[in-house]
């Protein structure tokens, strides 16, 4: 994966001290630490499901066939790897702590950009999960099947929008992709 | 039951399910994915507790109304933009988020404003970002990904104003 510390944390850190600072100077100390002990707690709550997503992800980068990845969702993989990708985003079951660990190792054994992409935004776009459990009790059925009706060419055009954009960007294959 | 118990044991009945596969490979396999593994999660959790802990200052300076708000009744391209802005800052989970889109379907945002606000918000939500993507994937991947998904709410608002409401 990533080096614990890059652009993108030290970006997060920055935008958390100002909203804190605002937030202090709004609701004062009190306010702070209630926002505080509030995320601690859901934080300790979490952290199995985080423990399950790494070893999830650990285990499949290791047990998934590494040529036959990258040749079905490679960058050669054409229209099919991108297919495959979304059909396999809408499918997994899970939340995020599921989808992100799988995303990562799939990309570690070989998928391109592309399909990840495809799978990624298929996930949420598409994936059962939060529309079953958050969007159907919510906005109601008849919307909820319209909206994933209209989004179901979205995940192949974005991964294929994603492949375009990514050999133009990066002609060369680069040697490590876990710079941040 | 409740669902979070049942996410749970699909959870870790995937990690027992393919930690079974890796072990049938030899437990040295499996002792380095488990390894490895462990490794990924303390290289994690500083940036998750930065996530979790971080976005509930950044939710709290977007209170709930000022989404509400730019989810008005601006029809249009404009009220689609602004539905996709509102997306990607609404803070909190998928109840709020599918709570601010019910309120602006119920008030007389029009449809296809509300598909592009669901759908940035799918896309670009800035707590799942925060808390989820960026610790978990090569930050490359993730401005990538936000990057080329930018047009993506337009075009499903579009395809909303061609084949109509629900």
């Amino acid at each position: 994966m990533r080096k614990p510390i890059g652009w993108s944390t030290i970006i997060i850190a920055a935008l958390v001290a100002v909203s804190a600072a605002l937030v202090w100077r709004r609701d004062g100390t009190d306010g702070v630490l209630d926002i505080l002990t509030h995320d601690l707690s859901l934080f300790s709550g979490i952290l199995p499901r985080v423990l399950a997503g790494c070893l999830l992800g650990a285990f499949i980068s290791e047990i998934l066939p590494h040529e036959k990845v990258s040749r079905s969702l490679g960058p050669k993989s054409g229209l099919k790897g991108l297919l495959i990708g979304a059909a396999f985003g809408a499918i997994l079951p899970g939340g995020p702590f599921t989808a992100y660990p799988v995303a990562s190792a799939l990309l570690a054994v070989g998928a391109d950009f592309g399909a990840t992409i495809a799978m990624v935004v298929s996930w949420t776009l598409i994936g059962y999960g939060r529309a079953v459990a958050w969007e159907i009790p919510i906005m109601g059925t008849d919307f909820t099947l319209w909206r994933i009706l209209i989004s179901l060419p979205l995940p192949v055009l974005a991964g294929a929008l994603g492949r375009f954009v990514y050999v133009r960007l990066y002609p060369k294959p680069l040697a490590k992709d876990d710079e941040s | 039951m409740s669902a979070a118990l049942l996410i749970d044991i699909l959870l870790w009945g995937s990690v027992f399910g393919v930690g079974l596969i890796a072990f049938r490979r030899g437990p040295p396999v499996f002792k380095a994915s488990l390894r490895e593994g462990s490794m990924d999660f303390v290289n994690i959790v500083p940036r998750i507790a930065l996530g979790v802990i971080g976005s509930g200052y950044i939710a709290a300076i977007i209170p709930q109304e000022v989404i509400t708000g730019w989810l008005g009744p601006d029809s249009g391209w404009l009220g689609v933009a602004t539905a996709v802005v509102a997306g990607a800052a609404t803070p909190g989970g998928p109840v709020i988020g599918f709570s601010i889109g019910t309120v602006a379907l119920k008030s007389g945002g029009g449809v296809p404003q509300v598909v592009a606000y669901v759908v940035a918000w799918a896309l670009f939500a800035f707590q799942r970002v925060i808390l989820w993507e960026i610790p978990f994937m090569p930050a490359r991947f993730v401005w990538f990904r936000c990057a080329v998904s930018v047009p993506f709410p337009f075009v499903a608002a579009a395809i909303a104003m061609v084949i109509g409401k629900p």
